[in-house]
């Protein structure tokens, strides 16, 4: 139930790709018609190009909307660091987190004096957007 | 509004009809008529139909919100099951019992008469503990308590993307039926917040899952930086002490017991010290997390005075009358940050001012306080991820 369900959230819907294709091909059309009419038929000519591209942007909008859309489901899970240390000769080490790391868990001995090293901070790091602040 | 003379706006009106007619005619000739039609349709169209088509605007906005949240609760309940197949190694599928768990509910007691509410709030919370993890041992077996805890706040992460998804469907689905663009409004308004709500907690999934530090802890990493290296005891149910000396003066450090995903109950803790120095307490300073506003910076540490622990307001309760009893003042410390802050992973600034509150407290108790004094320090939150 699950997959079928969790697979119809992130599927673009046929018809409406469908809608999409149909309505670029259209505009297309039109278009290529309006060079054609334009030295018999200005005004009708005037139309088709009129007609191309509101189909034209209109469906490119709705397939970029729809992509988007697509792109902004994922969840975003940036790295996140685990940092351990040595209290006797302070040799720090940082590496990826690991299941089971907890701040103050003693860990594997220290290559330097052997002593056990203890996981002292567990975070990840966000890169803030470089919006000017105003305020 | 701008007031013509009665010629005046006449005048306007046919200049405009004028350059209407210059503007349609100029281009498309003897076709003109088709676009006067439609402008003229236009109009009437959203003249009449302006409210009904804002409704769909709003329907739609509200659809494409709610397809997130559906990814999001589905998501939330696969990490949900993965997680117990790996860590709980049970016998049958769980999917079945996660499912029932995700439909959890929890029915708050009668306040029409508000005396002793606290106490039946506790009682109802406690049952409602008890029985999560009744649950969890059930669904997952091989686990141990700090994966079990670790399980229970996942499951009580994805019950909460569960809940937001069927709120917003409900008000969805009841404005598609009806039709009112009062009953869309109200949830197109408050949809970027519960979107945000939403999002958090599906970040936080992955923490609770990993057992990863969240940015709730800040309170918890606090007082275990304090309590590191000193023997502790147990001092309430899922809350621990330590008897720490700083500055000259002798600090109890309380914190929920970690490194499984438990808040803990400091209320009790704190009461229990109070009551066992029969009320001797100089000061009590508490440290937690704190939503920030927007513009303040993430892992600002600001003071105050007051408790501050966030929850349901039992441990809130029970800190102020203690407190009250033998008239002990009460200090905070907080570090901002955002509901996506708290739920997720901690971030680095709010490790880094862990280390700036710790200096805070070191400042209020100098302060504050006497050589020889025994204060309270309290690290409120949730301590996954976090020893002591």
């Amino acid at each position: 139930m699950n997959k079928a369900s969790s697979s119809t959230t992130t599927k673009i819907s046929s018809f409406v790709l469908l809608v999409i294709f149909i309505t670029l091909a259209l505009s297309l059309t039109a278009l290529i018609l309006a060079t054609y009419t334009f030295s018999q038929d200005g005004i009708a000519a005037y139309y088709l190009l009129l007609i191309g591209f509101l189909g034209a942007a209109l469906s490119t909008y709705v397939l970029l909307q729809t992509r988007k859309k697509l792109k902004r489901l994922g969840i975003k899970t940036p790295p996140i660091t685990t940092t351990v240390e040595c209290r006797k000769c302070g040799f720090k080490s940082i590496r990826e987190f690991q299941r089971g790391d907890y701040i103050f868990k003693e860990v594997e001995p220290c290559q330097k004096c052997n002593e056990n090293m203890l996981i002292t901070t567990i975070y990840k790091e966000v890169e803030e957007k470089g919006e000017k602040r105003l305020f | 509004m701008i007031v013509f003379p009665k010629g005046e706006f006449v005048n306007t009106l046919a200049t405009m009809a004028a350059l209407q007619n210059q503007i349609v005619q100029e281009p498309f000739g003897e076709y003109s008529w088709i676009l006067n039609i439609l402008i003229y349709a236009f109009f009437f169209v959203f003249m009449f139909y302006g409210q009904k088509i804002n409704t769909y605007i709003m329907l739609r906005e509200v659809e494409g919100s709610l397809y997130k949240l559906k990814y999001l609760k589905d998501e939330g309940r696969k990490t949900a099951i993965e997680t117990i197949k790996e860590i709980g190694k049970p016998q049958t599928d769980p999917s079945a019992r996660v499912d029932r768990f995700l439909e959890y509910f929890t029915i708050t007691p009668q306040s029409l008469d508000p005396a002793g509410v606290v106490w039946k709030l506790e009682h109802i919370l406690d049952v409602r503990d008890t029985r999560f993890k009744d649950d969890v041992k059930l669904i997952a077996p091989a686990a141990d308590k700090t994966q079990a805890n670790n399980l229970e706040n996942t499951l009580e992460a994805a019950m909460a993307l569960n809940y937001i998804y069927k709120v917003i469907r409900h008000f969805y689905l009841l404005g598609k039926k009806t039709l009112s663009l009062y009953i869309i409004m109200q949830i197109q308004m408050i949809l970027p917040l519960v979107m945000r709500e939403a999002e958090a907690y599906a970040s936080a999934l992955k923490a609770f899952a990993y057992g990863q530090p969240i940015g709730d802890g800040a309170g918890a990493l606090v007082a275990a930086k304090l309590t590191h290296g000193y023997p502790t005891r147990k001092i309430a149910k899922d809350c621990i002490t330590a008897t720490v000396p700083i500055e000259g003066r002798t600090a109890y450090v309380v914190k929920a017991e970690g490194p499984g995903g438990n808040v803990g109950k400091p209320g009790d803790g704190i009461k229990t010290i109070i009551e066992e120095n029969e009320g001797r307490i100089a000061t009590i300073i508490m440290v937690d997390a704190a939503l920030k506003l927007e513009g303040e910076q993430v892992g600002e540490v600001a003071e105050g005075v007051g408790a501050a622990i966030g929850g349901p307001g039992v441990d809130q309760f029970k800190i102020e009358e203690s407190t009250l009893k033998y008239r002990i003042p009460i200090n905070a410390v907080i570090i901002r940050e955002d509901i996506g802050d708290a739920v997720s992973p901690m971030r680095k600034e709010i490790v880094d001012a862990a280390d700036k509150a710790i200096e805070r407290i070191k400042q209020v108790i100098l302060e504050k306080t006497k050589e020889g004094d025994k204060i309270i320090i309290a690290g409120v939150g949730n301590t996954i991820g976090i020893g002591q």
